[in-house]
């Protein structure tokens, strides 16, 4: 019927065939029922008139035998038988069906099976493992993300609230008492004691009070000054002796000194408002231990 | 002279002539002018009847220095408009937390970080990654675990995250969190909170390690870092920023000087680790150390990790919330 080896001098040999693959080393066949996928005399399905294949269709194997009298319509030419799921069971079943058949094609086509049934469970435990799941990035939602957290930090000013919110926690108390930066709390005991003075007393004590928060104030300002740190102390140490008067006139006078001392810039009051406003000034006064009110004051 | 002046166009004047009269009354000769302008000044304010024109004053002079007043004002520059910014034109969330709300109140005393801020558990973190970590990543680990008090850095031997689960629940850990990696690179990160809390899934990006970072100092110490949460205004925001409030100890050893920022700036958190010094009670100089990231939230879902059937509270879905460039969700 068939003449096989005509056909495979043909298409194996000199002319085309249009399922073969060729590469460097070897010849591979792309016909869907070869058995084993090279491009040989005794596995091409077109040159052989005794030819069977296992394929596996949605994880279901089938045998699929050649029946050569039907070669006039290819459509029909194959027979399909459905294999057990039991491998054993299955591969009895080859047998029984391809019994007085090639060695080899029996042979093929049990290692076929085999290596079907292998790839089926395999793919059956993958599922059940933990698969990863490839998400798509869109380029251009991921350059505006990019962009917009740029911008996000150049708007956070990152430094700027992490100090000012440190800044916050000092001055509401969480840190207890391990810093000592006392002229707040000091500041606001002034600022009680003036209200007591005001209640009760004349000028003369208002205006040393003033003077007094007067001082502090400039001092604050005056935080690039090398003895900074001194006059914290002394106005410090001053601070706690506000009870005694003499005490506190004569740290006045030395405060007053002092800042005399180290702010001989030259920067003059205009008049007595400059004064008021508390800047750095140079104060031309003569002054006595015991009246600090007897001062040249424009008020 | 002045006096009788005034005293004549009183009648024509009502109010504003009663008053120039008793100033110029007080004060003496050329001085009255300016005087009279400093009053008159501070009476304007409070004087002028609605449909008041410069033009109607009689007076001459005083119509003469009511009009170079008003071309003076007109000539000056106008007020500093305030420029506007995104943080400015932010749609207003209705979801904002207020601070005094007592419904929200309630709500943070029961949920589940209660017991957490009232100080019944202390936190523990297990830190792992996906699959076959690269250097970066692990490294990345690494530092958080040292940024982090308490954390332990595990190698994720393929395990599903569904049975690690109750193992680290049966070790008393309360956090877990999964650094996601994608060609080499951390970006993203699972952060459940354990005794089936709330697990939330962020994009991690601009992973910055500690060798990377210029002017930085020294190694953190194994002191309990203080916490800054910043931004967070929503009831999302709130629930995240409890999320991060409950990874750090309550107690942060104040001795230690560090502390760890969460910065939320349009949905975007970013986290710094830095060292801090006050220098004088009005200036405080921080120093960086440690790894730095930002994260963008995902999902928030309700249980402990199930990506499946889990009930998500909010899934960040692109065309619904990104559409208005002024609306933020956290």
């Amino acid at each position: 019927m068939q003449h096989d080896d005509v056909i495979w001098d043909i298409i194996g040999n000199t002319q085309f065939c249009s399922f073969k693959v060729k590469t460097k080393s070897q010849n591979f066949c792309r016909n869907e029922y070869n058995i084993t996928g090279l491009c040989n005399r005794a596995s091409c399905p077109l040159a052989n008139s005794q030819y069977a294949t296992i394929r596996e269709e949605k994880g279901q194997c089938f045998l699929y035998m050649k029946v050569i009298e039907r070669a006039a319509f290819p459509a029909r030419m194959w027979e399909k038988v459905k294999l057990s799921k039991n491998y054993e069971k299955a591969l009895e079943q080859i047998d029984e069906n391809l019994i007085y058949w090639p060695r080899f094609i029996r042979h093929k086509c049990k290692q076929r099976f085999t290596k079907i049934t292998q790839y089926l469970i395999r793919m059956r435990k993958l599922v059940l493992k933990r698969q990863r799941k490839l998400v798509p990035l869109s380029r251009k939602v991921e350059t505006r993300e990019r962009r917009k957290e740029e911008k996000a930090l150049i708007a956070a000013q990152l430094d700027n609230a992490i100090e000012k919110e440190l800044l916050e926690r000092l001055k509401q108390g969480t840190y207890g008492d391990i810093y000592n930066f006392p002229v707040h709390a000091f500041d606001r005991a002034l600022e009680q004691q003036d209200q007591e003075s005001e209640s009760e007393e004349e000028e003369e004590e208002e205006e040393e009070e003033d003077e007094r928060e007067f001082v502090a104030e400039e001092e604050v300002e005056e935080s690039d000054l090398s003895d900074f740190e001194d006059m914290n102390k002394l106005k410090t140490s001053s601070d706690e002796e506000e009870q005694d008067e003499s005490s506190e006139e004569e740290v006045e006078e030395e405060m007053e000194v002092q800042m005399k001392a180290s702010r001989s810039k030259g920067k003059s009051p205009a008049n007595g408002s400059a004064a008021r406003k508390k800047r750095a000034y140079v104060e031309i006064e003569y002054e006595q231990e015991t009246e600090p009110a007897s001062k040249s004051r424009a008020t | 002279m002045d006096i009788t002046e005034v005293s004549t166009s009183q009648d024509g004047k009502g109010k504003k002539g009663k008053k120039a009269k008793k100033k110029s009354a007080e004060v003496d000769g050329e001085g009255s002018a300016g005087e009279e302008k400093k009053m008159v000044k501070s009476e304007l304010a409070v004087a002028f009847p609605p449909a008041f024109s410069v033009s109607e004053i009689k007076n001459k002079q005083r119509r003469h220095f009511m009009f170079m007043k008003l071309k003076q004002e007109k000539r000056k520059a106008p007020p500093k408009e305030v420029p506007k910014t995104i943080e400015n034109q932010r749609v207003y969330d209705e979801t904002t937390v207020d601070p005094e709300d007592e419904e929200i109140a309630f709500d943070e005393g029961t949920d589940e970080f209660s017991a957490y801020f009232n100080g019944l558990t202390n936190p523990k973190v297990l830190i792992t990654t996906s699959d076959r970590p690269r250097g970066r990543t692990v490294r990345f680990c690494e530092q958080l675990a040292t940024v982090i008090p308490n954390a332990h850095v595990y190698y994720r031997r393929g395990l599903a995250l569904k049975r690690i689960i109750p193992q680290c629940v049966a070790r008393n850990f309360t956090y877990l969190m999964v650094i996601n990696e994608d060609r080499q690179v951390p970006n993203g990160m699972v952060l459940c909170h354990l005794p089936d809390g709330p697990t939330a899934h962020f994009k991690v990006s601009s992973v910055r390690l500690r060798k990377e970072m210029k002017r930085r100092g020294k190694n953190p110490t194994e002191h309990y870092p203080e916490v800054i949460l910043n931004n967070f205004t929503t009831r999302l925001g709130h629930t995240i920023g409890r999320l991060f409030a409950a990874l750090f100890p309550q107690e942060p050893h104040f001795v230690g000087r560090q502390v760890a920022t969460f910065h939320n700036q349009r949905d975007f958190i970013f986290f710094r680790f830095h060292r801090y010094i006050f220098k004088n009670e009005k200036k405080v100089g921080i120093q960086e150390l440690g790894p730095r990231f930002t994260l963008k939230l995902r999902s928030l879902q309700k249980g402990t990790f199930d990506s499946k059937y889990g009930e998500y509270e909010w899934v960040m879905k692109r065309h619904e919330m990104e559409a208005c460039r002024r609306k933020f969700q956290l």
